[in-house]
């Protein structure tokens, strides 16, 4: 079975993914399209496809993560690549190699695709600049990190059938998120109504500007919601700095039972992970049935392959 | 900011069902309204009932009446720096003599600052005061509590679940906080709760140890000085950050003409910005520390007259919002020192109002714009709903003797410490009744 039967003619025309901003709608419903046959073809029992057969896919995790990486090992392998880990703790990157050197060493050995997180904004796009393959951005610093938008986006087309008119309400951390930048862009692009919630500690400035209604109270910010998105904070910021304590965060920002009152009784509830139970999330809140947090897990692998099989089909294409 | 609701804002409760009581024959000022005219007022359950020129002659039917002689009857005065000691420096204060303090000085609200031991940096803490405030005060007495844990300055406190407990402001006590950023996300933070943050604004490093005003009175006596830049440059600091955050900011007390200045600045450009000055500053120069008396040395420093000028000028053109005591008990222990090393402070509930009606006497204000600075504009800013001489306010209140002149008897002041810039000082106008919540906590002739 072919996981891209419908949206045969979609073209992606870009060489990388770098963020959702230079994607057109067009674009990001032909990934979403893609995905969702991919995330068809994933439930079946063989799951073994060859759209990457040849090519050698690098993931380079210049920060440590756990999902992110190994869902898009898990879909480059579904789809036939050779896929290969580039170890950076113990690499000449720790050795104090810069990121374009590091960059041509790896575009020596052609690679196909990169895939490449890294904790400074800008970084990836600066590597891309420097090497002949395919680069995928898997999160940049505070910038972006398109295919967590993405898979949320899949995640909530397929539980409400659509994007456009819903109200969505991302509430955390909002200034150091890149999962909340890329979803911004994203649902503003489908034509959805974005919300922000967070104290002003952890509002970025002009935060207005980006396209999202700036809420900081739950009450407010979550009335009649149809998905509440919410953020992880780290720890670190939670001991006075940003937030007085988890206590406090807790009080007014975490989502339980009661706040989530304010939204609509069917409104889905998401986190990209991973979540710190009881700070930012009430425990059973997130267990609850209309939580969709494994399933966006889920959508991740299908994104993930829909968007290597999209820069792939330009790689094989003569 | 949705805070949780406690319904602890008031602490004295009145009792229901009692017979009104009129006060009549009196000089009522309100200085919200501009209201001064003769008059009576009616106070029943706590509040006031009724007010105005119909009642000068005839109370109600039934009511205790108060023949007021022609004395001023006005809102009773709200404090917004007091330190009372609790916990931890009982020696020096306690909530219990404090309040008796205020009530003979007709403060019938005590804002306490919480650099105390320990800090009121917890709602455990902001509890106990309240508990404290029910079981011993004869006024009303609201926790502020700190913006930073422990006042180190570093880390901010839980300043939502604070205010829903009742804090009523934040503040760092006598200590200015350095680092800019901490500032900023405090200022930041705590504007989504609407919390008014009063800072304390002496930059650390350029006080350095000095003791007084730095001057040529400071120069003669061989004493370490504290340059009136150190105020201005935190305060000019902390304007920037408030255009940055916009969150509600009040200057605990400026002392010179430069501070003046930049408070008009930041007005004129509508940031949330309020200042206050301590009765101190207004009534008092660098040149009444003469021989080394450390009942004047306080935080921030007398300053010069002109500087002293500026203040009163800055009260009357209403740039300066409120007026405070600063009321700091220090025991003997601590003040009978050589100048440098006694502590700073000074006691001040008791003397706020009679060393204020000097600058009515020598005609520098009217008295609605002096009682408003220690009534009507400190509880807007702290959103209390008392210190308005109208109908349905609570009923605190205070009769004035504006004429008869006193000598000031530090032993028999109420305070537990008798550290008073005013010692033996002659003052003019007393306070001849306090009425707290429609009960009568203090009468001149029981003193």
């Amino acid at each position: 079975m072919s996981i891209a039967a419908a949206p045969s003619e979609f073209n992606y025309s870009h060489r990388h993914l770098l963020g959702i901003e230079s994607l057109t709608p067009a674009e990001i419903d032909g990934l979403l399209d893609l995905a969702n046959d991919a995330a068809d073809f994933n439930r079946q029992a063989n799951r073994k496809r060859d759209v990457l057969r040849g090519l050698t896919q690098i993931n380079l995790f210049f920060e440590a993560s756990t999902r992110t990486q190994s869902s898009f090992e898990l879909a480059g392998k579904r789809l036939g690549a050779d896929v290969m880990n580039m170890p950076v703790q113990s690499s000449s990157i720790k050795k104090g190699e810069t990121l374009i050197d590091t960059a041509m060493t790896l575009n020596a050995m052609n690679p196909d695709i990169l895939v490449v997180r890294h904790h400074a904004a800008g970084a990836v796009e600066l590597l891309a600049q420097k090497v002949d393959c395919s680069v995928i951005n898997a999160g940049d610093g505070g910038h972006e990190h398109p295919t967590q938008a993405l898979l949320d986006a899949l995640t909530i087309r397929r539980n409400k059938g659509r994007i456009a008119g819903l109200i969505v309400a991302i509430s955390g951390d909002i200034m150091h998120s890149r999962v909340a930048r890329s979803n911004i862009i994203l649902l503003n692009a489908l034509g959805a109504q974005v919300r922000i919630i967070a104290p002003s500690t952890l509002m970025p400035p002009f935060a207005e500007r980006l396209g999202a209604e700036v809420f900081h109270s739950m009450a407010d910010g979550l009335k009649d919601a149809d998905i509440v998105m919410m953020l992880r904070l780290q720890r670190e910021r939670m001991s006075g700095s940003y937030v007085p304590s988890e206590r406090e965060y807790f009080h007014f920002f975490g989502l339980d039972q009661d706040k989530l009152k304010a939204a609509k009784p069917d409104a889905l509830i998401m986190h990209p992970g991973p979540m710190n139970r009881g700070v930012e999330i009430d425990s059973a809140v997130a267990d609850l049935e209309r939580s969709v947090i494994s399933e966006q897990v889920e959508m991740g692998v299908a994104v993930r392959m829909a968007v290597l099989e999209a820069l792939a089909r330009r790689i094989i294409k003569p | 900011m949705r805070l949780p609701k406690t319904g602890r804002t008031k602490t004295k409760t009145p009792a229901t069902g009692q017979a009104a009581t009129a006060f009549i024959n009196a000089h009522l000022i309100d200085p919200e309204s501009g209201l001064e005219e003769p008059g009576g007022l009616v106070v029943e359950n706590g509040l006031i009932a009724d007010l105005g020129g119909h009642l000068r002659r005839n109370a109600p039917e039934g009511a205790k009446v108060v023949d007021c002689s022609g004395h001023v009857l006005a809102p009773g005065l709200i404090d917004m720096i007091v330190f009372a000691g609790e916990p931890g420096y009982e020696h020096r204060e306690t909530v219990a003599t404090a309040s008796r303090a205020a009530a003979a000085g007709g403060v019938t609200t005590i804002i306490c600052t919480p650099q105390t031991q320990p800090v009121i940096d917890d709602v455990a803490l902001v509890d106990f005061i309240e508990r404290l405030a029910r079981d011993t005060a004869v006024v009303h007495v609201h926790p502020m509590a700190a913006i930073t844990k422990g006042l180190a300055g570093e880390e901010m406190t839980e300043i939502g679940l604070l205010k829903g407990a009742g804090a009523v402001a934040f503040s760092d006590g006598k200590r200015s906080i350095a680092n800019a950023q901490v500032m900023r996300r405090a200022l930041s933070y705590a504007k989504d709760f609407g919390a008014l943050t009063v800072h304390h604004t002496e930059d650390p490093l350029l006080v350095n140890g000095g003791v007084m005003n730095e001057g040529e009175v400071s120069s003669r006596l061989g004493l370490p000085g504290v340059p009136s830049a150190a105020e201005t440059i935190m305060l000019e600091r902390d304007i920037r950050l408030v255009e940055l955050t916009g969150g509600r900011y009040h200057a605990a007390q400026i002392s010179c003409r430069a501070s003046l200045e930049v408070i008009r600045q930041a007005k004129a450009q509508g940031l949330p910005v309020t200042c206050g000055v301590s009765i101190n500053h207004l009534t008092l120069n660098e040149n009444d520390v003469g021989s080394y008396r450390t009942f004047f040395k306080i935080r921030p420093p007398l300053r010069r007259e002109e500087d002293r000028l500026a203040m009163v000028e800055g009260l009357v053109a209403g740039d300066i919002d409120v007026i405070v005591s600063a009321h700091d008990p220090k025991d003997a222990d601590v003040k009978r020192r050589p100048f440098a090393e006694a502590s700073d402070g000074a006691i001040g509930l008791e003397t706020l109002l009679p060393a204020a009606l000097r600058l009515y006497h020598n005609q520098d204000i009217g008295l609605p714009q002096l009682l408003a600075a220690m009534t009507c504009r400190p509880a807007k800013l702290l959103g209390l709903p008392s210190g308005l001489l109208q109908i349905g306010a609570p009923a605190d209140l205070i009769l004035i003797d504006l004429t008869t002149p006193w000598v000031v008897d530090p032993d028999k002041l109420h305070s537990k410490s008798k550290n008073t810039p005013f010692d033996e000082s002659r003052l003019e106008g007393l306070v001849l009744r306090t009425i707290v919540a429609g009960e009568t906590v203090y009468t001149y002739a029981e003193a």
